[in-house]
């Protein structure tokens, strides 16, 4: 995908990614875990000239606020993504199995909890 | 806005039956409240004044620091200091945010640096103001920020999936900006004689620019009516500056200090304020880059560009040496 107001730029989530530009940091994508338990979530992203400066860059950008207690790097360039083409016949064949919702079966409510 | 006069097309918003399938497509989704992703496809009209728009709205954001950078050194107290330090710090946040946002559209970080070193691209006109006193810095706070936060949270719903999670994460740190802004004025026009005064002076010069930053009337604009349609611009500059007013009149009243309009009165039938709109040959004059601080505010961007060349050439050599050498050693 390129861009209508510069030349074509892969180094973004938009696009399958290539080597990025010599003059321009690599962009990284970031991941916190918060305190809580829960599994590290995309936040964002940022340009770091390597993993070590990223992880520096992201706490300063993206955990200014306790957001987090573990932070994930990755190169864009290094992220493979399902493409929005493949939408229909990555994810409709799980609308026909409504039975994988517990909800699909009706138990009494003399059964009590469950 | 920390955005403004953004171009769109230029065209009239086509209806649902002139499009093609694709368009069509892509344009009920938008209606049902979907939102549209970096890889979706997309008009290129959608993308171009996505990334003017959202250029706009970082450069303003990284722009914003100077005015209150330049109070950082002499705030009167440490935690003053800590407080605007931190409050800077979140400036350049969005601003990262914000840029990440307009890079999954297909536009580098070099090139969006550029287009505004060069003059090409815009920031928000307020910058081109001087603060001139630690008031300003209340004042900057509870009006400027306060405009921003009219337009941003609206914003947060958004189309376009990127810039409406840029616009969740900077509405929660914005609420901070605005109240460290009102807290600084609360304690100036509660202070002495000279602090009420200062507070008064902030206001004076800051009211009409903080109306300006949402733009001129916009209801017979095209590029509204278009940026509308596709859910980029939520409301019509005049409703946003409405509630501005409607919310900032009676937080003045509290402070005891008196908005610069003689005709500001509240109007029974309306239900709004009526107020003065502020002088629009100025504003596109200051757009023009012929505001107070225009020049100024050019050339200490530049300048931290050309200073700051050898870091990033420096740091991108050093990991290149880093990883050749891990290379070697496998």
């Amino acid at each position: 995908m390129s861009s209508p107001e510069s030349g074509s730029y892969d180094a973004t989530e938009a696009a399958p990614h290539g080597k990025p530009r010599a003059t321009e940091w690599p962009l990284w994508e970031v991941f916190i875990r918060g305190q809580h338990g829960l599994s590290h979530r995309h936040v964002g992203s940022l340009h770091a000239a390597d993993a070590e400066s990223a992880i520096k860059n992201a706490r300063d950008v993206y955990t200014r606020r306790n957001e987090g207690v573990s932070i994930w790097v990755v190169e864009a360039a290094a992220i493979a993504a399902s493409s929005p083409e493949e939408k229909g016949p990555l994810y409709e064949p799980s609308n026909d199995k409504v039975y994988r919702h517990p909800t699909f079966f009706n138990i009494p409510d003399d059964v009590g909890a469950m | 806005m920390y955005a403004q006069m953004i171009k769109s097309t230029g065209k009239g918003v086509k209806s649902l039956d002139e499009m093609e399938p694709e368009e069509r497509a892509f344009q009920e989704r938008i209606n049902a409240g979907g939102k549209i992703e970096p890889k979706d496809w997309m008009p290129d009209g959608y993308r171009k004044t996505l990334i003017r728009q959202i250029g706009q709205h970082a450069h303003s954001e990284i722009v914003g620091q100077l005015p209150e950078g330049n109070w950082i050194t002499r705030a009167p107290t440490l935690e003053r200091k800590a407080i605007l330090l931190a409050k800077v710090q979140d400036e350049a946040g969005h601003g990262l945010y914000l840029y990440c946002a307009a890079e999954t559209l297909g536009v580098s970080r070099d090139q969006l640096t550029r287009d505004l070193l060069s003059g090409k691209m815009k920031y928000s006109s307020i910058f081109n103001y001087p603060t001139l006193t630690w008031a300003d810095m209340g004042a900057v706070g509870w009006l400027v920020d306060g405009a921003a936060i009219m337009n941003q949270v609206p914003l947060q719903r958004t189309s376009y999936g990127p810039y409406a999670r840029a616009m969740v994460r900077i509405c929660k740190e914005e609420s901070f900006h605005q109240r460290q802004g009102f807290d600084i004025m609360m304690k100036m026009a509660n202070g002495t004689e000279a602090q009420r005064k200062m507070a008064q002076d902030a206001l004076n010069r800051f009211w009409y620019p903080s109306l300006m930053m949402f733009g001129p009337s916009d209801k017979d604009s095209v590029h509204s009516a278009q940026s509308m349609a596709w859910k980029i611009k939520m409301n019509t500059n005049d409703e946003l500056r409405q509630k501005f007013v409607d919310q900032t009149a009676p937080q003045a009243a509290y402070l005891g200090l008196t908005i610069p309009d003689e005709h500001l009165e509240w109007n029974e039938e309306r239900g709004h304020y009526d107020f003065s709109e502020p002088d629009w040959d100025e504003f596109f004059d200051v757009l023009q880059g012929n505001g107070p601080c225009s020049v100024d505010r050019m050339e200490a961007r530049n300048k931290a560009w050309d200073e700051g060349r050898w870091v990033r050439e420096g740091l991108l050599a050093h990991a290149e040496k880093k990883r050749a050498r891990k290379m070697a050693a496998e």
